[in-house]
């Protein structure tokens, strides 16, 4: 029972808040309901037993979403002022959000506790080899069944990297970098001249 | 399953993977400098590459023995036949790439080793039996597309196209990947084998929902109709000798993959989608025909005219068997031909200072002033329109024929009105060209390689291209029945 109130309850937060991070006109507002999206998504992930995926959802696109949340902020002209003012007003909406995550993380604890939901019946390529945790079980095919895939995969982060690498960076000219060895290799001699100018004539160099 | 079996049937790709690498660590020191040695060593990899997959063509590769990874990459004479059309075009844009750039400086090293994996991901695109490879290998090519594509960063036209095509290319890969998804659940396998044994005993209507969403995001890569509005944009936008390697080698991919799914995943619910390809053919052939018309521009005329093209091909794959197939195969290889000749031809029109001319008004009166390259221009827009002698009407005319005889007479004959609409803006060009007043704006001279690829084409476009018929519709032939072998 307790496993499908979790489920219900995670997939509807889910669903809900995927909605709003397109609806939301304020990107940085957007960007949260992601993040919610996310936990959840880690939460039924949780349910069925995949708590490394659960874990990689988490820290791969939650740690990914900061990122894109510092680029908004930097790029997007948003006065935090006016976003700030509001504080008491919205104080009972972030409770009753902080108790909706909180009674998830309870309920998602117990479900989990209970032994992870059962979606259909694994066959042999689905199934987690027994005893095995997932990490290892997601480590063995990737390195075995899936070795070829997981080489090209390389190759198309490669090339995305060398793209990136095309498209922004260039040999600027018309600044002037650092020469160490021909700042080492000076000399004295070369840097200094002695002259003694006739009265009148100014300085020739 | 035998590693080393595995591994001696992507030999052509590791061969292109490890020239990749190499080349990149020679980009990387040499700089921009070692360019041109960078891009003989791309051309002399590519080639290697389509020596070492043509031996399975010519032995028609088939079944079980091809299959390499567990089933998740299939190396028979089907993708044996589109990597040898996908290396090929991608070596010829190598050639022709260097003296587009030359004026502006704008030839980067980075240029062959970019080529070099989008070729990689072609051929792992048409080898795929399985939904991750398409999926690894799609983005593959897609990813080093965009980059080729706003590769021009001083012109803005070409950092356009670029971002157009990334963020559409994006959103069709996203619709790729939910139809994708949508198969697996209700089929519990990303195998191509296994989900045509878990559809055999019938659809459901989850099942149709990923063959639709599949189908759309497929549709987005061959630039068939009502996914084509990016076609003309980048085409026009992006640098010509990209376009040249979009227009064939990315389009042979595309459409290669686009037989894999539908002939050999859900080959046996042809009637599932039999349908939705008539309807995208047939929109893809009238849309591409009458988008032409108005167009100034000679590059987003010939993206008008792939769009035409890859509506006719589409034809051979709504008969949904071996005619068709082979039909389809025979038509690509002409199709290829083609475009290479026809992007060759508009790069070697350019004026004095060598910019080019891409405004067909400019090319008024061509015939007396450069006579050779306006009898190329007309041999390549005669040949794109299927009028009898050139070998263009023969790829035409075998579609059809495969339509006919799988008694899709509507569709077949509504493909044939289409086409004399499309003989149209072809013909334009070629009035423009011979009874126009001179304008004088070509004046520039071409690279000695663009004129004898130019030479090489239009000898396969002309009525002696007949005497090949033979010998590449056995090879066709070969090709589609290892497609339909497994299946």
């Amino acid at each position: 029972m307790i496993h499908v109130i979790a489920f219900y309850l995670f997939a509807v937060l889910t669903i809900a808040s995927g909605a709003v991070t397109i609806l939301a006109r304020n990107p940085v507002h957007s960007v949260l309901w992601l993040i919610l999206a996310f936990f959840n998504a880690a939460g039924l992930m949780v349910l069925t037993g995949a708590e490394f995926i659960a874990m990689l959802l988490v820290i791969v696109y939650v740690g990914a979403v900061a990122v894109l949340f510092l680029f908004v902020v930097m790029m997007l002209d948003i006065d935090f002022a006016s976003l700030r003012a509001g504080f008491v007003r919205y104080f009972p909406f972030g409770a009753l959000v902080a108790i909706v995550l909180l009674a998830e993380i309870v309920l998602g604890i117990g479900a989990y506790r209970a032994g992870a939901l059962e979606l259909g019946s694994p066959d042999g390529t689905a199934a987690t080899p027994a005893g095995a945790s997932n990490i290892e079980a997601v480590g063995g095919l990737l390195y075995s069944r899936y070795l070829f895939l997981f080489e090209a995969a390389g190759i198309v982060l490669l090339v995305a990297m060398i793209g990136a690498i095309v498209l922004t960076h260039r040999q600027r000219t018309d600044t002037r970098g650092q020469n160490i060895r021909k700042q080492n290799m000076r000399r004295p001699g070369d840097a200094t001249v002695n002259v003694k100018p006739e009265v009148g004539k100014g300085v020739q160099l | 399953m035998d590693w080393s079996h595995s591994l001696r049937l992507i030999a052509p790709e590791e061969t292109l993977s490890i020239a990749g690498l190499i080349l990149l660590l020679l980009a990387a020191w040499g700089g921009d400098k070692a360019s041109r040695l960078i891009s003989i060593l791309a051309v002399a990899a590519l080639v290697g590459a389509t020596a070492l997959v043509a031996p399975a063509l010519c032995g028609g590769a088939m079944g079980a023995d091809t299959s390499a990874f567990f089933g998740q990459f299939r190396a028979d004479a089907f993708s044996s036949y589109a990597k040898i059309l996908i290396y090929l075009s991608a070596a010829v844009t190598l050639v022709v790439a260097p003296a587009f750039f030359e004026r502006t400086a704008a030839m980067r090293a980075e240029f062959p080793v970019l080529i070099v994996f989008a070729a990689l991901g072609s051929g792992m695109m048409v080898s795929a039996s399985d939904l991750l490879t398409l999926y690894v290998g799609l983005e593959m090519n897609s990813l080093a597309a965009y980059v080729l594509a706003a590769f021009v960063r001083t012109d803005g036209r070409s950092a356009e196209a670029g971002l157009k095509y990334f963020v559409l290319g994006a959103l069709a890969s996203g619709i790729l990947l939910f139809g994708m998804s949508l198969t697996y659940g209700f089929t519990g396998t990303t195998s191509f084998d296994g989900i045509n044994a878990a559809l055999a005993g019938g659809l459901s209507n989850g099942a149709v929902f990923g063959i639709v969403f599949m189908l759309a995001g497929l549709a987005f890569k061959i630039s068939a109709v009502p996914f084509h509005m990016w076609t003309p944009d980048v085409y026009e936008g992006a640098p010509t000798p990209v376009t040249t390697f979009f227009a064939t080698s990315g389009k042979v991919a595309a459409v290669g993959l686009t037989m894999r799914v539908l002939l050999d995943a859900f080959g046996d619910q042809a009637a599932a989608w039999r349908q939705i390809i008539v309807f995208i053919a047939l929109a893809s052939i009238i849309v591409g025909a009458l988008g032409a018309i108005g167009q100034k521009n000679i590059k987003r005329l010939m993206a008008y005219s792939s769009i035409n093209n890859v509506g006719f091909i589409l034809v051979g794959l709504a008969t949904a068997n071996v005619q068709g197939a082979s039909a389809m195969l025979f038509y690509m290889a002409l199709y290829v031909a083609m475009s290479l000749g026809g992007f060759v031809a508009i790069l070697m029109l350019k004026d004095e200072a060598g910019r080019p001319v891409e405004d067909i008004q400019s090319l008024g009166g061509l015939s007396r002033t450069r006579p050779g390259l306006a009898l190329a221009l007309a041999i390549v827009m005669f040949s794109l329109a299927g009028i009898p002698p050139l070998f263009g009407f023969w790829g035409k005319f075998l579609v059809f024929q495969a339509a006919v005889e799988a008694d899709l007479m509507a569709l077949a004959f509504i493909g044939f009105a289409a086409s004399v609409i499309g003989a149209f803006y072809y013909l334009k060009v070629v009035k423009i060209i011979y009874f126009d007043e001179p304008v004088n704006a070509v004046t520039g001279e071409s690279d000695v390689w663009h004129k004898a690829i130019l030479v090489v084409t239009c000898l396969i476009m002309s009525p002696l291209g007949y005497l090949l018929t033979r010998w590449l519709s056995g090879l066709t032939d070969t090709a589609a029945t290892a497609l339909f072998f497994t299946s």
